[in-house]
């Protein structure tokens, strides 16, 4: 098994049902236009509750990192454990995968794309480096 | 009519556990119960006089019942590693406001051997179980750490800004035998270092350690009656502040605001200026934490406190002495060290410190807890203004 899964609330299942679908979906607000993460029922910068889910476009730079060298069972090391801002704006935790975990390869500002990592039932939103820069 | 700022309400007793470092043998509430021992007879008191009692980790009550202390004030404010500054100052607000006289705040945690501790780890579908931890956000060392780089990087510094805190640090721990890393160090040792979470090496995370403080809190009026009242040290200033819980949603990586809000709160209570601070306690549980709070509270500008440190005004006869204990990077981290920067700054304002700088009279205590979510300040003199 490559890592813990999540327990999903009523509030944010449209996320893992999202992922579990190949979409990184986030939340907009329709009063204000902020796009927020993580999922909750209205807008934390203006407090409006008319939001809807969005589908991402997958895209994020990379803003900061670290590269894990202590075991986290079940997880092999190293693991890159990153902070990306979403081109929509909203910033997350997760993995940068698919390059070799080296400070050489993850320049701050790096393009991302994201990509679907299977975990039991969950498909977990991880990122790669994208193919070409925008 | 008393205050709780301005130096109406003191600090009257002080202590740690007798012993820190790997105490297989003590759980998690008999840490507590012996600092609160020890800090009882330090002020020249017994369980009998105190009616307030706060702490973190344990509820109040379970550490008030276990001492037999029946109390009418409690408070279990838990921010993590910063709860006993906000501790401190509740408690002045309520010894000022009349809701207790004697306040004990206690901290034990066996942060290494684990006796008596409950599980780690965040409820996996919490905001943080779901969208940090999957990702092996989750240890300090993987999660605290991750906003660093940008840190570094939106300054110029490099991984050598890290590793000159190490040494910075290190050297006010030479020699103390209560101390977990006591011998002195250099950048490039520090460098060499295997990683443990890129780009921090292992002595630019915190040690993990058994242990525990405690304090206790009076009027001043009252302090001056004990018979350690010449040693009493006065709360002058204090702020507490928080932020988001999970470090990817911090507002500003390379900032933390409520660094800022907490510590310009506290300088502006005590109606002090930065160049009135003699002492600075910065709670490191990893090499970057000082650098940010150096840069937050004001003491040096945005891009300053690499040289700063570098260049020796945090050392021995530097001009801001800072984390003259060795800190959590040399010192002693139980998982929440604020009671630890407490307890140094108050032995260097009563002149009882392993490391003594000459002539504190205000001594500035930083705190931080739940990495970047929480913040409290205090302010404090071996002086009734």
């Amino acid at each position: 098994m490559p890592g813990p899964t999540p327990v999903p609330t009523p509030d944010t299942a449209p996320y893992w049902e999202g992922a579990a679908a190949g979409e990184l979906r986030v939340q907009q607000c329709t009063s204000c236009g902020e796009h927020y993460f993580y999922p909750r029922p209205f807008c934390p910068r203006c407090g409006s509750d008319a939001v809807e889910w969005r589908v991402a476009g997958g895209r994020a730079t990379l803003v900061s990192y670290v590269i894990n060298h202590r075991p986290f069972p079940p997880v092999e090391e190293p693991q890159v454990v990153a902070l990306v801002q979403l081109e929509e704006g909203p910033r997350m935790m997760t993995n940068v995968v698919g390059v070799e975990p080296l400070p050489d390869n993850l320049p701050l500002g790096l393009q991302l794309q994201v990509t679907f990592e299977q975990r039991g039932e969950f498909a977990i939103p991880v990122f790669t480096p994208a193919e070409a820069p925008r | 009519m008393t205050s709780m700022h301005g130096g109406d309400i003191a600090v009257v007793g002080a202590a740690e556990t007798t012993e820190i470092g790997s105490l297989p043998g003590v759980s998690m509430l008999n840490l507590h119960a012996d600092a609160a021992r020890n800090a009882l007879a330090d002020a020249g008191l017994t369980v009998k006089d105190v009616d307030g009692i706060a702490t973190a980790g344990p509820l109040a009550m379970e550490v008030s019942h276990h001492l037999g202390i029946t109390p009418r004030w409690l408070d279990g404010t838990m921010v993590g590693g910063c709860s006993f500054l906000l501790h401190v100052r509740h408690a002045a607000a309520a010894i000022a406001a009349g809701a207790a006289d004697v306040v004990l705040v206690t901290h034990g945690e066996s942060g290494r051997s684990r006796v008596g501790m409950a599980g780690r780890g965040p409820n996996p579908s919490s905001p943080q179980g779901q969208f940090e931890a999957v990702y092996g956000a989750q240890a300090p060392y993987s999660t605290f750490t991750v906003p660093a780089l940008h840190f570094l990087q939106e300054r110029g510094f490099e991984r050598e800004a890290l590793a000159q805190v190490v040494v910075a640090q290190r050297e006010w721990a030479v020699g103390n035998p209560r101390a977990s890393r006591r011998t002195p160090t250099t950048v490039e040792a520090v460098l060499e270092q295997p990683p443990v979470a890129w780009p921090f090496s292992k002595d630019m995370c915190c040690v993990v350690t058994d242990g525990g403080g405690a304090l206790v809190l009076t009027s001043a009026e009252r302090a001056a009656d004990l018979p350690a009242g010449d040693r009493a040290v006065y709360l002058l200033g204090s702020g507490e502040s928080a932020g988001a819980p999970m470090v990817s949603q911090m507002a500003d990586p390379g900032s933390f605001r409520a660094f800022q809000l907490a510590s310009a709160e506290a300088l502006a209570t005590a109606g002090i200026g930065h160049a009135d601070v003699d002492h600075l306690m910065a709670y490191d549980a990893f090499a970057h934490l000082p650098l940010y709070m150096l840069e937050d509270i004001g003491f040096v500008g945005r891009g300053e406190s690499r040289d700063f440190v570098a260049e020796g005004h945090t050392g021995k006869g530097g001009r801001l002495p800072m984390n003259t204990n060795g800190g959590g990077l040399s010192y002693t981290h139980t998982g929440m060290y604020g009671m630890f920067a407490i307890q140094e700054a108050v032995r260097q304002l009563r002149g009882e410190a392993f490391a003594q700088v000459p002539d504190v009279g205000i001594s500035f205590v930083q705190g931080v807890g739940m990495f970047f979510a929480a913040a409290g300040s205090l302010v404090l003199s071996n002086r009734r203004p």
